[in-house]
Parts: structure tokens; C-alpha cells; sequence
């Protein structure tokens, strides 16, 4: 579905990723792991298409369409979700009318009909349950006064409703108590079907007892240095990262 | 030039004033000194520091005669409904030119002590209070007001009493003539624990180049709470001049909404005084410019007790050659301990030739106090864009939101439902029809 | 609250330790201001003709000004007729050909002031220029400077010197209709310093002048001009102290910045005039007008520690010509006994991309009043202009009182600028988590004090720094009991 291949990319003249190799097939969740710095935001921010990066090399496809050529909105469109490490507060911005309109811009993109404000309060209500966030978020501006967690929450609140067919998660644990995390990765793993896939960006093994990768890949100074299965993120758990940065220096 | 110098054209508003002095009533000693006042001085010009970066220059050409006759124009109730918060169930108190309207307006029982009337027929009774809360300012248009009001609303509410609806001021300028000016006055009077909800809208039919000069007295009880919203959208030729005094009292709650979306020059003096402890005062505006307007809010929040908290909300969107113009001076005097007190003008250009001037202010005497303020000026926020792009919509319709977003931050805060909704539709409309959202 | 009290009373009378007079005879002229006294001025340092001729053309335009009201500080009316324009130690024969023949109770006096001048004991990698009341009394490392084409002088001598140099930028940034202090300096200017760094020239040590004024009824008028050529870099001190007098004396300088293309020119100031007393007696007005001016890709950066003068009116400031140039303004402004203080900056985006920053950390103790005056102004070509503004204000005391007016004025739709400002004071809760952990109150306020200056001490030339911070502690000296 995904197909990541030698991407490099920097910020004004300095590089941060340093060609990329990954590809993520249908019905897959993958971990991406790494010390702060590594540039696992930037990879997020160059998939879901943020101005100021610059592309050097390289290719992204999402089921065989160049991804890097379209613009941030249309990649939301195909089906990216990216939710951020740092959501972003929009004052004034109601997050009802602000939800609806995502969701039915990509219902259209789709060919399916757009939700009235009765069909999507009451969808949006539901999935709002599940996620255990009180129904008067929707009545707030997008993200502001939210705290950490509730930012968060109201990511996969976004994704849930989306629903994307692939998800990037950028450090959506982190700040969360481990109720929320539960309930999170509840929301994770409900979206999961033949049909999607899951790309999590995260620091803690501890995520990854709840949504269980089938990948986990080790991203430092810009390159996948190590790929496995789920039992590498308990081996870096215990033993940091010191030890692949050695193999590979 | 930058001076207004309307002394220089004939007639002038001095002139004019024979006609009030053979008139005569209770309040002739009060007009006399206005008119003396205002004759020491003036318009005034861009060089007084207070006028900095409002030029007077439309009332130059203009004679500023003040309506002293009502005009013979004939309206109906429907026509009145169709203008603004016709479907709400408030009480409407209509002025046309500075004139009151009984015809069009519309009063139901109000509980007992509940005074909602015009001013002018009560003047005997509002000797002492008229101007008791203005004097000290040094505006001439005050002065002017003072010498030349023709009338205006009078509200009382009475100790523990609430108004059972709000109560809707629809101040109309119709005059055919260019250069008329209709001075309002309005005393609102809320005794101690007393409740209501105010709204004020200044509108205009027709094109001609008048003048509003509008001053409001507004004394607030003991733990009183007021909401006062004021709505003005004249239509572009005018010039809208305003003053609201307001003095609380103690663990008062006062919250005044400014919409400033019309006249071609509008400028709203409000002048707070905090004069007990524990109040809390808001003051939140917005104002919309677009070809050659000029919208300029003026204020001086007093903090003369301690333990009051204050916060003055102003979001500016300008377009094409206009000009937002935001004075907002905390003033923090050295009783007023523990002061909260907190500042944000914000403004959006959204072309090449709008301007924007602010000068948000402390001034700070007492030392236990926390004071912020916060202006800024520039375009949309980039990572906001983005991150509703990431959600599927494309740029034009992220900046649309987010300009409707940096406009709801500021209606928003009225808490009082049908006319938030309304004024948020009006808004978004506008927007819409006047300013480049692209 | 009375505990609060007696320590700010110990604190006001907390010593000034430079205020000590030398003792050595000088030339003072009468006092008074008319053309005489402008042609006296010239003639005494053998100005050339041009020069005299600007001098009277201000002093013309001078003579139609009104003194400005608009700063938030109060002091009575300055009678310029009671004021010598010039006082200078009287010269043996010629004067001194180096600084080896200077009077050695001059020498003593910055010995005092801890600016040693003669060879043994001067600052390594300083420079320094000595002003005494009208009059440069010598500089230091000449020779060095001069191999590096440097040049570091009096701007009497570079008159003599250079005056091509001097004739091409004298008044090209601060023109002598400027206002009405920098127009009275214009007509009266005694003596001040000259920089120039040549093309592609790093300035290779600090260059710094030290201001002192000593004799009493003398206005001290000094102008400084720095001129970095196209990709030159210099780092510029000045420090100001004069004797404590009952009377107020009058510093009316003038400082005129040109950076030109990809240059950068670095000042700071560490301001200790004498503040006066608790009651407001004595202290000098400093009222200073000094800006740059930037050209393509340059950088003007103004640092400066406020802590003496009984009124500081001041706003070093930065014109960004050329396309993304780059201001800056980092301040610490300390007012206590009865001082007034009305400072800030004007930041004026004129090319595309230009940047500025502003930093003010105000301190008000005593019966002290500080305020912070601001302009950022976008022109309508300064695309993607970008400011902030943080200006903050600390509260010791209940006497005094912090203000903050900052003008912003856009005109430019990509223009970016952002001000934020608070005002506090020094929480109990600060003093007690300090006092908690060991630490006394007086130390605790110094060390909150200093924290909150930190932004802007960070920006001093290191040896500097420590000395301003030294400053600082001492101004505090007592404001805990
Ligand atoms: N806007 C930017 N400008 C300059 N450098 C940047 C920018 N954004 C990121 N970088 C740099 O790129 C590198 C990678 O950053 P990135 O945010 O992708 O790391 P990360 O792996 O997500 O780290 P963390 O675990 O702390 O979230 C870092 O060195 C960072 O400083
Ligand atoms: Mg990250």
C-alpha cells in the first residue's frame, strides 16, 4: 500500500532523512522507533505533505500514486491521516463544524454523500463515547484549552471518523495515563482492517502491548537502521539504542 | 491636511445652538458649559495624541449640524423586523435621528422598578446623573453631546430586579441631508445585584454622509452583571462617534461586546473605572474594515480597587485601503493590588494597502499585580492551515474557516444565545460578501 | 508591610560609589547658548568651515523648538541659558601628544573608575576611549587597531584626520532637525567617538569609550559615529559615571550607527550616570537619541544596562533599510530612589525579510518609574517583515510604578509582528522556595532579579556582563529586609 523508497529530505540546506526504505502492505502496523532527533516527525510531515521540506531524492507511493506530488489536502483525500506529536490549537474554530467539514470533504472525494449535522452529531457522538471524551469538546474551539491528553484523544477522535487508510501516528501515547492509553489504542485497533494500515511513531514497548506491530523499524540520524518483529522494541526497551548506533557507526 | 477644522465651514454647530438654548429645560446650565467646552476646542487633530491615527478628515467637508427636529419619515414595525434581532423576543426602544420612536417601539411588562423608556421625557429626574460619570473626559464630542443630545434611552433596573428580556436600543440615521449629526445620549442605571442584557445597534437607511455621536453613562451595582452588546453597521459614508463611561461597583460583572462593521469612520471611546473591589470587566470587539473604512476602539481601563479582574478582547480583519486602529491603556493605580488584568489585540491584513495601528498599554502603580498584554499583526497561522489540510480541506476553505474561526473568538464570547447565533451568521456573511478570503 | 518598607527606605540610600570629583583645573566657558558659544566650540577644535556652518544651522533650528512632553517623566523645565556647553581640562603648552603625558590625576580618576588607561594595567583585548567632561583625553591601542585599518579616535580628531569621512556620514542618520535634544547636540557637540572599520574587516578586540562627566553646571554633549564598511563586524562598550551633585546636569548625546551591506555593528551601553538622590535631588537627565541604520543582509544590535540617571529618555534605534537586515534591542532598565526612566526602541521595517527583536526587562524599586516606550513600524515593502516584542517589568516595592507603551503600526499584509508584555513582581513564593533551599532574601531578589535579565545579559560582551550583573546587585542592595 505503501511503498517508501530512498527518500531524503532536509529543512532549508540541512538534511534529515537520508534515504528511507519502507514498505508497508495492506492489513500491517508498523512501529517506528528512535532517539529524539532521529527526524521520525519529519518522516510524518513529508508523508502528510507540510510546506518547508524540501524532497532531494526519492519516491513515496500510496498504492502506486506519487504521494509527494499531490498537496497536503488531497493526500488527507487518498486516505493519510496524520495524527500530530503536537496538535495544533485553532481558536474560534468550532471542532463540531470543523469535523463535519473534514469528514464530508472526503466523503465527496469519495463519491459518498455528505453527512447532515444530524448524521454526523450523531456519529460523532458515538465514537466520542467510545474514546470516553465529554460531548461539550465539540462546542469548544479545535484543540484550545485542551490539555495534553485531550489533544490526543481528539486525534484519534479525527481518525476514527476519517477513516483513513493509512494512519501515521506521531507519539499519540505520549502524555496519555494509561486509561487514555487504553482507550486509544482501543481506537487504533478498531480502524485496523485488510483495507488500512498503521504506521505508530512511539518511544514506549508500552504502546505496542496494546496495538501490536508487525514491524517494528529503529530510525536514527535519518535511516532505518534496524527492522524486526515486535520483540525489537522489547530488546530496545532494555537495552536503549546504544548498541545498534555502534553496529551501525 | 489633518485637522479637522469643521469650525471653518458655515453653518456651524455653534450656530446652531440658539435653537437648544430657547428651548430651554432642566439641563440648559449642562449644554452651556458643553457648548463652551467644545468651542475652547475644537475638533481635534492628529497631533493630540489620543487622535494620533484617526483623522477627522470626513466631518472636514461636513457641517456636523445636529438633527434638533425628528425627521418626518415613515417606517413601519415590519421594516424595523426585517433590520436586525427582529426575530428575537426582546423589547425594542427605537431612536430615528437621535429622535425617540414610540410608534416603533415595542415594550412589554417589564418587572416592577424596571424603567425602560426614552431619556428625554425624565430630564427633570436625571439632573444629577447626566454627565456624572462623563465630565472629567476631555473628548470634545462629549462636550458637543452634552450641548446638543436630543435624546436616548433611559434603563433602570432596581436593586435584585433583571430585565425579563433583553433590551434592544436600535439607534436608525436616516437623514437625507449630508453633514447631519444625531447626538444620542443614553443613562443605563443597574442597581446592585440587579441582571439584564442590553443590545445596542446603530444602522442606517439610506447613503447619506451622517453623523452619530453617541455618549452612554453606565453606572453598575454591587455584584450587578450586565452583558451590553453594541452593534454597529452604518452604511459606509457615515461617521460614527461613541463614548461609554462605565463605573462598577463592587463585585460587579460588566461585559461589553463592540461589533464595528460599518461607517466609514467609527471610533468608540470606552472608558472603564473600576472603582470597588472584585469586579470583573470584559470588554471584547471585533471590527471589520474594507475599502476606505477607518474603525478605531479607544480605551482606558481603570483599576482604581483591588482584586478586580479585567480583559479586553480585539480582533481586527482589514481589507483593501482601511485601517484598524486598536488604544487599549490598562491603567493600575497603586491601591489596585492584586489587579488581573489582560490584554489581546489581534489583527488580520488581508491586503497590500490596509493598515493597522495598535497601542496596547500598561500603566502600572501598584506592585502586586499581574498585567499582560499581547498584540499581534500578520497573515493566517501556516500550521493551522496545514493542519486542517491534513483533515481534507483544501487552502481556501482552511483560510475561510480560520478567518471565521479569528472572527467566532471574539462573538464567541457573548453568552447570550439567539443573538450570538445571529451575529455569527451576520458576520460570516459579511466576510463572505466584503473581504478577499482567498 | 512595614518590614516591606524600612528595606526599601535602606535600599534608596544605598551608595553610589562613583561619585567622587577630581580636582584638576579646567577651561570652562561661561554659561549660556548663542552663536558665540557654537563658533567658540568649533574654533576650539579647529573645525573646518563646514562644520561650523552645521553647527549654526542647528543651533538656528534649535532656537524654534519646544522641549517634547510626551515622555511619562516629570523634572522642571531646563534653562539652557545656565549651562556651560563646554568644560575641558586645562592643557600644558600643546597638550599631551600620548596617553603617557596626560595629567596623572586624570589617569587616577579611570583608575578609579576601574578603566585603567595607562600600558601595565589596561583591559587585554579592549580598546578604550577616555571622555572627560567635552574632551577625548586619549585612547588606547591605537597602534594595534590602526595595522588592522581600524580606526579608533575622537571624533575632534577624526575631524582632522578623516574629515572626508566624517563629512560623508555626520547627520546621514540622526539629521541635525532630528528632536529637540539630538537638534542641541547637533549645534554643541564637544567631543565623542569615531569608529570605522574598513571593508571586510573584522575589528579584532572590543572597542569601548567611557563617559565621565566632572564638572559641575556643564552639559555634557557628546556624538559618536560608527561606520562599518560592506561585511565589517565591531563590537562597541560605552560606560557612563559622574560625580553626585544637588543639582541636575544635562547629557544630550547623539550616537549615529551605518551598517553597511552584510555588516554588523554590536553596541552596548552600560549606563551608571549619578541617579540623585531619594528625593530627587541631583542625578543627570540623560537624554539620548541614538540610532542605525542597515543596509543589505546587516545587523545592528543595541544592548543596554539602564541603572543610573535621575531620568534616562532614550531609544537606540534601527532604521532596516535594506533587504533582510536585521535590529535588535536588548535592555535592562533599573529605576529606584526617586529616578525616572522612559526608554525603548523604534524598529523601522522599510526592506523585504527584515527582522527585529526587542527585549525589555524593566525594574522598578524605590519611588522609581519605568517605563518602556516602542515603535515597530511595517512599511508597505517590507514583505514578510517579522518582530517580537517581549517587554517585562518587575515590581519591588509599592512605590514605584512600570509602564508599557508599545506603537505598532503595519502596513504590509505578510508582515508578521507579535508583542507580548507582563508585569509582575517578585513573588513571595519565589523569595520563600529560595529562603527554603538555603538562600538569603537579598540574595534571593538578586539571583529572581538576575534571572529575569538573563535574556539581555546574555547578549553582553562577557567581561561586561559580570559587571553589569555586579551593578545590579548592588542597585539592589537592601530591597529585603
Ligand atoms: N523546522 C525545523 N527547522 C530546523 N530543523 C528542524 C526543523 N524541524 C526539525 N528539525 C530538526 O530535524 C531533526 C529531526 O527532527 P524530528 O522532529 O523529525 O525528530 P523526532 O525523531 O520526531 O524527535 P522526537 O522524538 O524528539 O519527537 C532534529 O534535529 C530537528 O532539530
Ligand atoms: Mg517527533
Amino acid at each position: 500500500m505503501l511503498e517508501i523508497k530512498n527518500l531524503q529530505a532536509g529543512i532549508e540546506d540541512k538534511p534529515i532523512l537520508r534515504g528511507i526504505d519502507l514498505s508497508v502492505n495492506a492489513g500491517e502496523v508498523h512501529a517506528i522507533m528512535g532517539p529524539n532527533g532521529s527526524g521520525k516527525s519529519t518522516l510524518a510531515s513529508v508523508l502528510a505533505g507540510r510546506d518547508g521540506y524540501d524532497v532531494t531524492s526519492g519516491e513515496v507511493l500510496l498504492q502506486n500514486d506519487n504521494l509527494l506530488n499531490l498537496a497536503p489536502e488531497e493526500r488527507a483525500r487518498e486516505g493519510v491521516f496524520l495524527a500530530f506529536q503536537y496538535p495544533v490549537e485553532i481558536p474560534g474554530v468550532n471542532s463540531a463544524y470543523f469535523l463535519r467539514s473534514a469528514v464530508n470533504e472526503i466523503r465527496k472525494h469519495r463519491g459518498e454523500e455528505e453527512l447532515d449535522a444530524m448524521h454526523f452529531l450523531k456519529a460523532v457522538k458515538t465514537k466520542m463515547k467510545e474514546l470516553g471524551l465529554s460531548e461539550d469538546f465539540l462546542k469548544r474551539p479545535v484543540n484550545t484549552g485542551f490539555s495534553g491528553g485531550e489533544k490526543k484523544r481528539n486525534e484519534i477522535l479525527q481518525m476514527a471518523m476519517l477513516n483513513p487508510r493509512l494512519a501515521v501516528l506521531d507519539e499519540t501515547d505520549s502524555g496519555l495515563d494509561i486509561d487514555a492509553l487504553r482507550i486509544v489504542a482501543d481506537g487504533v485497533n478498531r480502524l485496523k482492517g485488510p483495507d488500512n494500515a498503521q504506521v505508530v511513531i512511539t518511544h514506549y514497548q508500552r504502546l505496542l502491548d496494546y496495538i501490536v506491530p508487525d514491524f517494528v523499524h529503529v530510525l536514527y540520524d535519518g535511516r532505518i537502521i534496524k527492522s524486526g518483529d515486535k520483540t525489537l522494541a522489547y530488546e530496545l526497551e532494555e537495552k536503549g539504542y546504544d548498541w545498534l548506533i555502534q553496529n551501525a557507526a | 491636511m489633518s485637522s479637522a477644522t469643521a469650525n471653518e465651514t458655515a453653518p456651524t454647530p455653534i450656530e446652531a445652538f440658539a435653537r437648544v438654548e430657547q428651548a430651554g429645560g432642566p439641563l440648559l446650565p449642562l449644554r452651556k458649559t458643553g457648548l463652551a467646552r467644545f468651542a475652547e476646542r475644537g475638533f481635534p487633530t492628529t497631533r493630540d495624541e489620543d487622535w494620533r491615527f484617526t483623522s477627522l478628515k470626513p466631518l472636514a467637508d461636513l457641517p456636523f449640524l445636529p438633527t434638533l427636529e425628528p425627521s418626518d419619515q415613515a417606517f413601519n414595525q415590519t421594516e424595523i423586523n426585517g433590520i436586525t434581532f427582529g426575530r428575537h423576543d426582546v423589547d425594542r426602544l427605537v431612536f430615528v435621528d437621535g429622535h425617540h420612536s414610540s410608534d416603533l417601539s415595542l415594550i412589554s411588562d417589564q418587572p416592577d422598578g424596571v424603567t425602560v423608556s426614552n431619556l428625554a421625557d425624565s430630564l427633570s429626574e436625571l439632573k444629577n446623573d447626566i454627565s456624572s460619570l462623563s465630565a472629567n473626559d476631555e473628548n470634545p464630542f462629549i462636550a458637543l453631546n452634552d450641548a446638543f443630545f436630543t435624546d436616548g434611552a433611559l434603563i433602570r433596573i432596581p436593586s435584585n430586579g433583571r430585565l425579563a428580556k433583553p433590551v434592544h436600543l436600535v439607534f436608525l440615521s436616516t437623514a437625507a441631508g449630508d453633514g447631519q449629526a444625531a447626538h444620542v445620549r443614553n443613562w443605563i442605571d443597574a442597581g446592585d445585584n440587579a441582571q439584564g442584557t442590553l443590545v445596542e445597534s446603530h444602522l442606517s437607511l439610506g447613503q447619506a454622509a451622517t453623523s452619530t455621536n453617541v455618549v452612554t453613562e453606565t453606572r453598575i451595582g454591587a455584584g450587578a452583571n450586565l452583558e451590553h452588546i453594541k452593534f454597529q453597521d452604518q452604511s459606509d459614508s457615515t461617521v460614527h462617534l461613541a463614548s461609554l463611561h462605565s463605573e462598577l461597583s463592587k463585585d460587579a460583572r460588566y461585559a461589553f461586546h463592540s461589533l464595528a462593521l460599518g461607517s466609514r469612520l467609527s471610533r468608540n471611546n470606552l472608558r472603564m473605572r473600576l472603582a470597588k473591589p472584585g469586579i470583573e470587566c470584559v470588554l471584547n470587539g471585533l471590527y471589520m474594515t474594507h475599502s476606505d473604512q477607518l474603525a478605531d476602539h479607544h480605551m482606558i481601563v481603570d483599576h482604581a480597587a483591588p482584586r478586580c479582574d479585567s480583559h479586553e478582547y480585539f480582533n481586527g480583519i482589514l481589507d483593501n485601503q482601511s485601517r484598524g486602529v486598536f488604544h487599549g491603556r490598562i491603567l493600575v493605580q497603586s491601591d489596585a493590588q492584586k489587579t488581573n488584568a489582560k490584554q489581546t489585540n489581534k489583527n488580520l491584513i488581508l491586503s497590500d494597502h490596509a493598515t493597522a495601528n495598535t497601542k496596547p498599554q500598561l500603566e502600572i502603580y501598584a506592585d502586586d499585580v499581574r498585567c499582560t498584554h499581547g498584540a499581534t499583526v500578520g497573515e493566517l497561522d501556516d500550521d493551522a492551515i496545514f493542519y486542517l489540510q491534513t483533515r481534507g480541506l483544501d487552502t481556501k476553505t482552511a483560510r475561510r474557516m480560520l478567518m471565521h474561526g479569528f472572527a467566532g473568538e471574539i462573538v464567541d464570547r457573548i453568552q447570550h444565545d439567539g443573538i450570538r447565533e445571529e451575529l455569527d451568521q451576520l458576520v460570516w456573511n459579511r466576510l463572505e460578501d466584503k473581504h478577499h478570503l482567498d | 508591610m512595614n518590614a516591606h518598607t524600612d528595606t526599601i527606605d535602606e535600599f534608596v540610600a544605598s551608595d553610589y560609589k562613583y561619585g567622587f570629583v577630581t580636582d584638576i583645573e579646567s577651561e570652562s566657558l561661561e554659561p549660556g547658548l548663542n552663536k558665540d558659544v557654537v563658533r567658540f566650540i568649533s574654533a576650539k577644535k579647529n573645525e573646518p568651515e563646514w562644520l561650523l556652518d552645521w553647527r549654526l544651522k542647528a543651533l538656528q533650528h534649535f532656537e524654534k523648538m519646544k522641549s517634547p512632553t510626551w515622555p511619562q517623566v516629570k523634572y522642571p523645565p531646563v534653562d539652557f541659558q545656565d549651562i556651560s556647553y563646554y568644560s575641558a581640562p586645562k592643557k600644558k603648552g600643546d597638550g599631551p601628544k600620548s596617553l603617557d603625558e596626560v595629567d596623572p590625576k586624570l589617569l587616577e580618576t579611570y583608575e578609579k573608575l576601574g578603566v585603567p588607561l595607562h600600558e601595565r594595567a589596561r583591559l587585554a583585548g579592549v580598546a578604550i576611549d577616555a571622555v572627560f567632561d567635552s574632551e577625548s583625553i586619549g585612547t588606547t591601542f591605537k597602534e594595534d587597531l590602526a595595522k588592522a585599518g581600524v580606526i579608533f579616535c575622537s571624533i575632534s580628531e577624526a575631524v582632522q584626520k578623516h574629515p572626508e569621512l566624517v563629512k560623508k556620514y555626520l547627520g546621514t542618520v540622526v539629521p541635525y532637525t532630528d528632536n529637540f535634544y539630538a537638534t542641541l547636540n547637533s549645534a554643541v557637540f564637544s567631543d565623542g567617538s569615531f569608529v570605522y572599520i574598513p571593508q571586510g574587516t573584522r575589528c579584532p578586540m572590543e572597542l569601548s569609550t567611557y563617559f565621565r562627566i566632572n564638572a559641575a553646571n556643564t552639559g555634557q554633549f557628546e556624538r559618536t559615529l560608527i561606520v562599518a564598511e560592506e561585511s565589517s563586524h565591531v563590537s562597541y562598550l560605552e560606560g557612563c559615571t559622574a560625580p553626585m551633585r544637588d543639582e541636575n546636569q544635562l547629557h544630550a548625546a547623539v550616537v549615529e550607527l551605518v551598517a553597511l551591506d552584510n555588516a554588523e555593528i554590536k553596541y552596548s551601553t552600560v549606563q551608571n550616570w549619578y541617579p540623585g538622590d531619594e528625593q530627587g535631588r541631583g542625578g543627570i537627565y540623560n537624554f539620548v537619541t541614538k540610532r542605525g541604520v542597515c543596509k543589505t543582509n546587516a545587523k545592528i544590535s543595541w544592548t543596554q544596562v539602564e541603572t543610573g540617571s535621575a531620568i534616562t529618555w532614550k531609544y537606540p534605534s534601527v532604521i532596516l533599510q535594506g533587504d533582510n537586515s536585521i535590529g535588535e534591542f536588548y535592555s535592562i532598565a533599573l529605576t529606584n530612589k526617586a529616578q525616572q526612566a522612559d526608554t525603548g526602541t523604534k524598529m523601522v521595517h522599510i526592506g523585504k525579510n527584515t527582522r527585529s527583536t526587542i527585549v525589555s526587562k524593566g525594574i522598578s524599586a524605590g519611588k522609581g518609574q519605568n517605563s518602556y516606550r516602542g515603535l515597530v513600524q511595517v512599511g508597505k515593502k517590507a514583505t514578510k517583515a517579522r518582530n517580537f516584542s517581549q517587554c517585562d517589568s518587575l515590581l519591588i516595592g509599592d512605590k514605584c510604578g512600570a509602564h508599557t507603551f508599545p506603537y505598532i503600526e503595519a502596513k504590509n499584509p505578510s508582515a508578521s509582528i507579535e508583542h507580548e508584555a507582563t508585569t509582575s513582581k517578585i513573588g513571595e513564593d519565589q523569595i520563600f522556595y529560595c529562603n527554603q533551599r538555603g538562600l538569603e532574601p537579598q540574595d534571593a531578589v538578586n539571583m529572581i532579579v538576575n534571572g529575569f535579565c538573563k535574556e539581555v545579559f546574555r547578549e553582553l560582551p562577557m567581561e561586561f556582563a559580570i559587571e553589569a550583573q555586579k551593578l545590579l546587585d548592588v542597585s539592589l542592595e537592601g530591597s529585603v529586609g
